[in-house]
């Protein structure tokens, strides 16, 4: 496969949250608004790229019995990085997201993608892999999390474009309100798929 | 380099080496990011302090004391009279888990205003407990006449609709900083003028 096949797979063809269904739990958690997931989606990113580049270099010194523990440790630290650098330079998002942010570490894109690739296959691959899935998984997040905060909070990118007391479909902001906008999203690419 | 074989001795290599860099790189990250977490832990406690305390006097120094679980920061004015105090309270019955709030009192018994600190309502309904509309209502009322409980519960409280919880939470925070402020405000007057 080209390298350049290895990049754009992530995004649409196999978008980890439209198409694979991977890592659902931060997706329908933390798309309360645009800016939400965007961030929780470059966070997981920044692990995504970094995990596979230091999974794929150590692939042949870890021993296939304890390669598990292995990769958790390698991403459980570079998710301490991101929690540590976000609570210094940018408090309010890492308020927001709060919880999700450690929960990177179980998140199953992450470790899938060690595991089904980067364990695998060469570093650059590895690399061109991790940023292709992670920005897909970034497209995915800041699509349903616009599409919640338009609805739900009648506004964009924390910019509101209704009256102050206007009314909006509340659920949106709630749990529910996550499975349906991602079932119709999910529905949505299907059927571009099929036509395609 | 050919792949290890999964003996004993290789695989306690791999996991400790992996373990004790992993643990170098996050001590030295944890080092890095210190400083700037704590400022904007302090800045944030700052802001909110001069908020609540927001008043024509302006305010020369701030105290900080804790009493039982709550922390006090009393604000004394130029020529050391007692501005008033913003408490730190909370509420661990909030509907998404612990509120915390600033509370400002004043030294007449007011309450001057409330911001809060942290909080995981439910976003567009116990969170908007974040808004004037809610908060404002506190402002510059005194408890001996404006009974810290949502109306539901017989006090005088308005609460957020459909989030009773949320309301019931909030009021209670602001009721333990009074309680608390009425119980030691005799101690904190003393203390301004000691100095």
């Amino acid at each position: 496969m080209s390298n350049w096949k290895t990049f754009t797979k992530g995004l649409i063809k196999e978008n980890p949250i439209l198409v694979l269904l991977l890592g659902c739990c931060p997706t329908l958690a933390t798309t309360t608004s645009a800016i939400n997931g965007m961030s929780m989606g470059l966070a997981t990113t920044f692990v995504l790229i970094m995990s596979n580049l230091v999974i794929s270099l150590l692939k042949n010194f870890i021993p296939d019995k304890v390669r598990i523990p292995c990769f958790i440790v390698v991403i459980a630290s570079f998710v301490t990085v991101v929690q540590l650098v976000m609570q210094a330079y940018v408090p309010d998002i890492y308020e927001t997201l709060g919880l999700f942010i450690p929960l990177i570490v179980v998140n199953c894109i992450v470790l899938g993608r060690a595991e089904a690739f980067a364990s695998k296959n060469p570093v650059w691959p590895s690399i061109l892999d991790g940023a292709g899935m992670g920005l897909g998984f970034t497209f995915a997040l800041t699509v349903l999390g616009s599409i919640r905060e338009i609805l739900g909070s009648g506004s964009i990118f924390n910019y509101r474009f209704l009256a102050d007391d206007a009314q909006t479909i509340l659920i949106f902001v709630l749990a529910p309100g996550a499975f349906i906008a991602l079932g119709y999203l999910i529905a949505i690419v299907n059927r571009l798929k099929k036509t395609k | 380099m050919a792949k290890k074989e999964s003996t004993l001795k290789n695989m306690l290599i791999a996991l400790m080496v992996i373990t004790i860099v992993s643990g170098g790189v996050l001590g030295f990250i944890y080092g890095l990011t210190k400083p700037a977490i704590d400022q904007v832990e302090a800045n944030k406690n700052k802001a909110a302090i001069e908020e609540v305390l927001k008043t024509d006097v302006a305010i020369a120094h701030i105290e900080t004391q804790v009493i039982e679980d709550l922390t006090y920061n009393l604000a004394f004015g130029a020529d050391n009279q007692f501005i008033g105090a913003a408490i730190k309270t909370y509420s661990k019955n909030g509907f998404g888990g612990r509120i915390d709030l600033m509370v400002g009192m004043l030294a007449n018994g007011n309450i001057n205003k409330v911001s809060v600190l942290s909080q995981a309502e439910t976003p567009g309904l116990g969170a908007n407990m974040v808004n004037e509309k809610f908060k404002g209502q506190f402002d510059g009322k005194n408890p001996a006449d404006f009974k810290l409980k949502v109306k539901k519960d017989g006090g005088d409280v308005d609460a957020i609709t459909a989030a009773t919880i949320s309301s019931r939470a909030f009021s209670e925070a602001v009721d333990l900083a009074v309680r608390g402020f009425e119980a030691n405000k005799d101690q904190f007057m003393k203390g301004g003028n000691n100095e």
